[in-house]
């Protein structure tokens, strides 16, 4: 086994570690407060390279591996959530999707631009009624021809008024049983005629983020945009979450480490009775459950990462990192502002915005709920997983770093 | 045409630098790249992107110092170079300005030498200028605009920011500059050059390499030891008041008071 990290991944998230603070962070608190995307955020993930890191080189991206990613991830998320909901979103659930179940012809109409950075992707599953229940949506597509119309309104989008491309999910057969059968995957543009999209405003966390809805008035869609077979979505969109997961996993680990650094600090220069704080037997358990937190959710995020460089199916190892790294954020966070007093309760230092973030990631990409369910179903044997038409795509460097 | 920039790693400005008993110092448990060099080193590649010249990042020192160079390489410069040697354990500037000279003139082709305007650890440039004297090439330093640079025509004209006023001076090719933190906005690596960094072997080169013997080396300085610096003894005092007006006149009396207007 070996945990040590190549020069090239260490070096990556150096980068993107010093991007994030020298370019974001300065001014990351006055969007948070006026409730805005930070309008730099994009810019700077495209032209670095960043949206791109683990598409290969043949399909515009950089050819880093799936550990890379996670890195990346948690350094956005030392910064701020919104910067690695991002790469949730445009990366995680959207590009490696394509790159799993794309065609040819997709790839390069799609995953190019947006592994260049020239084009933003988002992933549109969540509706009113159908959020841990997805099977349930109520968003249809009717096949016309050569062309598929759309109708329905997605909510909680991630980017919903930013991104250019998404991957939606309707139903082309909504009396299917079991009812996720009649799901199908179909790859959308922002300037298709009949789409319409709107901001979710005053959000508790993510608030320097995009997120928002997506209504589909008769929307046609050629066949062409169609991802996957008909019927097929649920699984594509399900797939789509094992890596949209692991990017919150990852991120969620920036998130505690975020908590214990500026703990850290705190507790070395607040003093009371004559002492620092950090010297108080109750502050240094805080400071030792923050730690051990985010090692052992590092150690989850790893596992998974080393999965998917592999191209192994990794559903429950994705999941159990998913729910364990933002469970885990969630309490650093209260334990960080609580280790701040007064002034980790006011917006003055960055620990309120860490709780505010972390609340988000326990609800999405599978609510710590539904994270359990899975995790004991497939401990009881009710769940087991199948194989896919279309297989995670390893990494493979020789070819993920080739030019053709 | 070759632009040589020379860089090393220094420890980050925020750590704890301690000296124990015995007068040996710990510089912290993080080095970064010299900051200064950044800028040198965004110079080169920026002088690679608008001119057909190779970039070549160097450095003097151990295998530590190998991630200065790796830095570079994800920045854009060509290639790198480690100049080594076990009797330059206890080298001094004029050493190091030897190595660099000798190596500089191993290549062959530079006409331009790149440095930060001074290593941050020991606040000192005199280096820059031993190496600009050994090489025989004119010295441009505290530059914060380069104006014109003509490889052809051998030439370059720049402006230098000196106590005296800004100042703006041309010179033959080969020259060796100097820069300050006005003359760009340092780059940050690419995906790419992280690559190419990552995948990269340094060559170093020994003082048999570039022809020098132990004795040209020899250090003419040595540090003995270092020492700590004396504590600082000092308190804060928070002034209180209900208006920043009265909060200023209470100020005014405190600075009366202890006689510091
Ligand atoms: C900031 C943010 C960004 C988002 N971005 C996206 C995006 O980009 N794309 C997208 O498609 N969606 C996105 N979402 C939506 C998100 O995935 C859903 O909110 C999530 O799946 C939960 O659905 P819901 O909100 O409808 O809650 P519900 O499904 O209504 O659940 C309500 C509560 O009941 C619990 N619950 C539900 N079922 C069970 C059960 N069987 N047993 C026990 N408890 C249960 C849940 O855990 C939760 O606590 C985003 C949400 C947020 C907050």
């Amino acid at each position: 086994m070996d945990f040590s990290l190549t020069e090239e991944q260490l070096m990556a998230q150096e980068m993107v570690r010093e991007l994030a603070h020298d370019k974001i962070y300065p001014t990351l608190k006055e969007w948070d407060r006026k409730h805005q995307p930070h309008p730099d955020v994009l810019p700077l993930l495209a032209e670095n390279g960043v949206l791109g890191i683990n598409i290969p080189v043949r399909y515009g991206g950089q050819g880093f591996d799936y550990i890379t990613l996670a890195l990346v991830c948690e350094e956005l998320e030392r910064v701020d959530a919104s910067l690695r909901v991002v790469m949730s979103v445009h990366a995680g659930l959207n590009s490696l999707a394509l790159l799993q179940w794309g065609t040819e012809d997709q790839k390069q109409r799609f995953l190019v631009p947006q592994a260049r950075g020239e084009k933003i992707a988002g992933y549109a599953l969540t509706e009113a009624e159908a959020g841990s229940d997805p099977a349930n949506l109520r968003s249809t597509a009717r096949r016309e021809g050569d062309i598929y119309i759309l109708n329905g309104e997605k909510m909680w989008i991630s980017l919903a008024t930013l991104a250019d491309h998404f991957i939606v999910f309707a139903k082309t057969d909504p009396h299917a049983q079991p009812r996720h059968k009649g799901i199908t995957a179909f790859i959308i543009t922002r300037d298709m005629k009949g789409v319409s999209t709107y901001d979710e405003k005053h959000k508790l966390g993510v608030r320097a983020g995009s997120t928002g809805g997506i209504v589909m008035q008769d929307v046609e869609v050629p066949v062409e945009n169609r991802l996957g077979e008909e019927g097929e979505g649920f699984y594509i969109a399900m797939s789509c979450l094992d890596n949209g997961r692991y990017t919150v996993a990852a991120g969620a680990t920036g998130c505690i480490r975020a908590c214990l650094e500026d703990s850290v600090k705190y507790a070395k220069e607040r003093y009371t009775f004559g002492v620092p704080i950090a010297h108080h037997q109750l502050i240094k358990q805080k400071i030792a459950y923050m730690q051990q937190w985010y090692d052992a959710a590092k150690l989850l995020v790893l596992r998974a990462g080393w999965l998917k460089n592999q191209g192994m199916r990794n559903t429950r190892e994705t999941a159990v990192a998913k729910w364990f790294a933002t469970e885990m954020s969630v309490k650093a966070a209260l334990e960080a502002v609580q280790i701040h007093g007064a002034y980790g309760f006011s917006d003055e230092y960055d620990v309120e915005r860490y709780l505010r973030n972390a609340k988000g990631a326990v609800i999405y990409e599978g609510s710590s709920e539904i994270q359990q369910l899975l995790q004991a179903d497939y401990a009881l044997g009710y769940r087991q997983d199948r194989p896919l038409r279309c297989e995670p795509v390893p990494y493979d460097p020789e070819y993920w770093q080739s030019e053709a | 045409m070759h632009v040589v920039v020379l860089t090393k790693m220094t420890p980050d400005t925020e750590a704890t630098v301690t000296v124990n008993a015995s007068g040996q110092v710990h510089w912290g448990d993080k080095l970064v790249i010299n900051p200064w060099d950044e800028y040198a080193i965004t110079e080169a590649v920026l002088i690679k992107g608008a001119h057909n010249v190779q970039v070549t990042v160097m450095t003097v020192g151990p295998e530590a110092q190998s991630e200065a160079l790796k830095h570079g390489l994800a920045i854009g410069c060509d290639q790198a170079v480690r100049l080594w040697d076990s009797a330059l354990e206890k080298h001094d500037s004029l050493a190091y300005a030897t190595v660099v000279a000798a190596a500089i003139r191993k290549l062959g082709d530079v006409d331009l030498v790149l440095f930060g305007k001074e290593m941050a650890d020991l606040a000192t440039d005199q280096h820059i200028f031993q190496t600009a004297r050994k090489l025989g090439w004119n010295m441009l330093g505290f530059v914060a605009k380069i104006e014109a640079l003509d490889f052809a025509a051998r030439t370059v004209r720049v402006r230098r920011l000196t106590d005296r006023g800004a100042e703006v001076v041309a010179s033959r090719l080969p020259a060796v500059i100097s820069v300050l933190k006005d003359i760009n906005e340092p780059k940050y690596p690419t995906f790419i050059g992280i690559r190419k960094a990552a995948k990269a072997e340094v060559p170093v080169w020994g003082l048999a390499d570039l022809g020098l013997s132990a004795a040209e080396v020899a250090p003419r300085a040595q540090v003995l030891g270092y020492r700590e610096l004396p504590k600082r003894e000092g308190s804060a005092e928070i002034i209180e008041g209900a208006t920043a007006q009265e909060k200023a006149e209470k100020l005014v009396a405190r600075l009366l008071e202890e006689k510091i207007l």
